[in-house]
This record gives structure tokens, sequence and C-alpha cells, in this order.
């Protein structure tokens, strides 16, 4: 099974046999894939039940709870990496959610949908509404996302909270791209992290 | 109880030591299998039963000839698959349907009644390891426990790490709080004011304390059950009547529910056995016997654990789930663990569930 695009980024950058946290893991795909193919133990937090139930059942140890608070119960470099894919937008503090993964993880993985890209833009600016965009499919009154971040506010998150940007990689239609121009031309971006 | 006389048995061929200090000498283990052993004996799934449930988790009850009280879990196909696992499923000591327990007879001939030892979960699960060395299993494929069940599932998990691969833990509890004590205090004193009770040796007479025994489950059953889950099936509804009949009778369909379901178990279990399980629910406090951390007790395990909470069940509440899988995390085992939905209180495990079963499918799987 294929991972999603920002998924396989990270995937191809967890060092074999590394301890993880999956914040979010959703159906488990990523840990799946870094148990079986990285030799990786891998641990997941999700919030939906339905969600941790299939995790369960391939076999993966996920534990339901909110990462808001729940981090919160993980000793200091519990794990090599904490991963926090598509999940950053929903925190209620973003800010606090990047403290405690480079807190529990000695580096960490986030992606997220890039608020900047051009798509976006110019459904506000025209449309004048909202944007209901490929990456953003869900309309402003039942959407998940409670702060929408650009790629240029993520850069300044992490160098006002210390944090160091090791890689980054972006993507525009399944496709990684280039950084260049990437506030605008991106969909998605994966970043790691270090302090 | 003559529909006990085919039930198996197996007799420990050692005595049993105790938290107490003291042994049970000569104890015996009762017990129900379903599905084939596998020749490398690598398929077992040992079921721990709750406070008043038995060995008959998957066949007919001998005495109410009621099914089974997890026949919707175990079996051919279902999600504890007894096509590919041999389940094994033993009635702790102390209990009565068979194991040896207070209604047993003591070395002189007597039922033990209140001179039998006060025991603990811990000694319970002794009991269940020396049933196992006695089938000779050495490793369990899971153990698996609701409720008091999943008191003796972390139990073992904690003392004999090395005898289940896998531990799922079903609402349930690392300890018992005040609030447990409390309600199994009222349910013992009830018992013990029964003038039937006799100070325990009641055996060989003629009454027995079946009045202060309903009274104890109907105070229990409160506890397993929701006020959502009350409500939708009772509400303040009149049974067999139009208006309240200004007297002492069963007005409210909710109280005839609860007499029936206190003499309904008098039938099938012993009063004394009620008071030293519910003791031995009450001692129960994983982290002090492991030195006041949680953690500690599940210090290098290698099991997977899986745990499973209601969110109306108030007996054992989420935060006690929570409470376990935290200390396991800070152990570094490895832990699922998801809160289900269900109206039905505490009794949710026993009750159909979705969810529950493809959580309980998928984690033996």
């Amino acid at each position: 099974m294929s991972l999603r695009a920002d998924l396989a980024a990270i995937a191809a950058h967890v060092r074999e046999g590394s301890r993880v946290l999956d914040i979010g893991c959703g159906d488990g795909a990523l840990m799946d894939h870094l148990q079986s193919e990285g030799g990786c133990d891998a641990r997941g937090m999700e919030l939906d039940p339905v969600l941790v139930q299939r995790c369960v059942s391939r076999g993966l140890s996920v534990v339901q709870g909110d990462a808001n608070v729940d981090l919160a119960d993980y000793p200091d470099k519990a794990f090599d990496y904490a991963i926090l894919s598509q999940t950053l937008q929903t925190a209620t503090r973003p800010d606090l959610m990047l403290d405690e993964l480079l807190r529990v993880g000695s580096r960490a993985f986030v992606s997220f949908p890039n608020f900047a890209h051009w798509r976006t833009r110019t459904a506000l600016m025209f449309g004048g509404r909202m944007p209901v965009t490929r990456a953003l499919p869900v309309s402003w009154y039942e959407t998940e996302n409670i702060h929408h971040v650009t790629i240029d506010d993520f850069r300044d998150l992490a160098r006002a909270k210390g944090a160091l940007i090791e890689r980054s990689w972006f993507f525009a239609n399944e496709r990684a791209i280039s950084p260049v121009g990437a506030n605008w031309r991106a969909e998605f971006a994966v970043f790691e992290l270090s302090r | 109880m003559d529909a006990l006389a085919h039930a198996k048995t197996y007799a420990i061929p050692h005595d049993l030591p105790l938290d107490s200090g003291q042994a049970l000498v000569g104890a015996r283990i009762a017990y129900e299998t379903y599905g084939e052993l596998a020749e490398d004996r690598s398929n077992a799934v040992l079921v721990c039963h709750a406070l008043t449930g038995d060995q008959y988790v998957a066949s007919t009850h001998p005495v109410t000839g009621k099914p089974g009280w997890w026949e919707r879990m175990v079996g051919p196909g279902k999600p504890i698959d007894t096509d590919r696992f041999h389940v094994i499923c033993a009635n702790v000591i102390g209990s009565c349907m068979g194991s040896t327990g207070p209604a047993s007879e003591a070395s002189d001939g007597k039922p033990y009644a209140m001179r039998f030892p006060v025991i603990t979960i811990r000694d319970m699960v002794r009991g269940l390891v020396a049933l196992l060395d006695g089938l000779g299993i050495e490793r369990l494929h899971a153990v698996v426990g609701g409720s008091m069940g999943g008191m003796q599932a972390l139990s073992l998990a904690a003392n004999w790490p090395e005898r289940a691969e896998r531990v799922l833990v079903i609402a349930s509890t690392a300890r018992h709080s005040a609030q447990n004590i409390a309600f199994h205090e009222v349910g013992r004193q009830a018992i013990m004011a029964d003038p039937a009770w006799a100070g325990g040796d009641y055996y060989e007479g003629e009454a027995r304390p079946d009045n202060g025994l309903a009274v104890a489950r109907m105070a229990a059953h409160i506890t397993y059950l929701s006020e959502e889950g009350l409500t939708a099936k009772f509400g303040r509804r009149l049974q067999d009547r139009d208006a309240t009949s200004f007297s002492f009778d069963a007005d409210f369909q909710v109280e005839s529910y609860l007499r029936y379901q206190g003499s309904g178990f008098t039938q099938r279990f012993d009063a004394n056995s009620y008071l030293y399980i519910t003791r031995a629910m009450d001692y129960f406090d994983l982290a002090e016997e492991h030195g006041g951390k949680l953690a500690n007790a599940f210090a290098g395990s290698s099991a997977r654990f899986c745990v499973v909470s209601f969110d109306t069940d108030w007996l054992y509440p989420t935060s006690e789930s929570r409470h376990i899988v935290h200390a396991l995390n800070a152990a570094g085992a490895k832990v699922s663990f998801v809160e289900l939905s269900a109206p039905a209180g505490h009794d949710s495990f026993l009750l159909p569930h979705d969810q529950l079963d493809r959580v309980v499918g998928g984690f033996i799987e």
C-alpha cells in the first residue's frame, strides 16, 4: 500500500530501528510502514476511537487520546522521533504542541496543508469566501482546522521556538516540488526539526 | 450441587501459597476448555471471569441452564475464535463453582466457611498459573479479562510476565477505589446482617443468607449500570399497576427488576464466596504490590497490552484505564487503549458491541 506523499517523505527519513511516536496516527498506515519496513518501535496517539480500533486490529500500539493534553504524560526524549502529520492546524495551541513534540522526541516531523497555496489565495481573493480546496476540503464551519498556517508562518514559529529546521519537503499535486516559492506553490509541507 | 459432578477439575499437586502467609492444601481448580490445543501449545487463551462469573464462558451454565456469560465473544468464528484458539476459563479460588472456596470441605470434612483464608487477586492468579502448569501451557497466546477478570490479567502480566504474549484488560482497574470498596462493604454488611448467615456456618442448616446476598447483589447491580441505561430501560414506570400503592411493594419496574436480579443470584452463588471475592478485589492495588509505582509492575514486560474502557462505566471509569496506560507507557510496554461509547455502563463489556468485537478480535489475532 502506498503512503500519502508527506508520510512517504517522513518514512524515507526515519532511521531504521528508531522509537517513533506518531501523533494523530489515523488508521496507522505510517506506523505500519515504519514497523514492517524500518524495524521501528512505533507508538501512536489518535483521538478517533474507530481509527484506534483499526490500528489495534493491525497489531499496532495506539493509545486513544488528545495530543493537546495527553502528550504531557510522556517522559522527555522518550522517542527518537515525534511525528505530527496534518494535525498541527487542529491543535488548540500549535506553539505549545511544537514544544511538546521537541520535548518527547529528539527530533520531530511536522506536516501540514499550506494556507498560502495559490489555490487558497485565489479562492479567498476572488471568491471572497473561506476556501474549500483539494488540500482543505471541508467548509469553515465544520473543519477541524482551527489554526490555519502557511509555510512562512511555520518557519517563523520554529525560529521563535528555537527549533532548527533540519530538512524540509514541499508537495503539489502529490509530487515533490522545489523549495523555490514554496509558500505559494506548495499544497503541503513537511519539516524535520530538532532543538 | 449435583450439576457440578461432571465439571473438569484440576487438583493442584502442591500447597498453594497465599499473600496472607497461609497456604491452601489440596486446592482444586474447576475449568472449562473450548477449541483444540495446538501441538506446540502456542494457541492458548486464558479468559478470566468477573466477580460473580464462572468457568462457563461459552457453554450452558449447569445450575441456571443459561448460555455462557461471554458466549457472544467466545466460540467458532467469534472474536475469540475457538476454531483457532484453545480457550481456557477457570473458576477462581474462593468461588463456588467447583474451585476450592469457603463452601469446600476443609481437612476435617466440614466446610471451611469463615475458616477459609482471606485471598487476594494475586492468589487467584496463583491458582490459574498452577492450572496452566498442570495443563502444560508455558506461555499463553493471550490473557483476557473484564472487570475483576481484568485485574487478574494485570496481576498475571505483572507477576508472571513471561506467561502471556498479549494482555487484554476491559472495563477494569489497577486498584480498588474508596468508592469501589464502599459499595462492596454495603454488600458484605447486608450478608452478615442476615440472621441466616450465622457467622458463615450456614452450610449444614436449613436456612441460607439469601436475603442478605440478594441485597448485596441488588446494590452491586446498580453500580454495573448507567443512569442513562436505567432511565432508558425503566424510567419511573410502574410495575403491573396504574398508580403507586402507598406501600413498600415493588411499585416501580426498576425495583422489581432489582429484586429479580437479587433472587436469581442466590440460586447460583454462595454468600461466603461473595464476601471473600469482594474482599480480594478491595485489597487489589497493583502499584502497592510493586513499591508504590504502577509502572514498576510492568518494568521489562515484553507483552503487548490492550486496555479498553466504556464512557458510561462509573464503577471503573476511563480515568482508571488511562492510569494503567500511562504506567505501561512509562514502563515502555507496548500498549493500545481505546474508550468505547456504550449506554450500558460497566456491564457494557458483556453486551453486544461491534467495536469491542473488532478490538478484541484484532488484538487477539
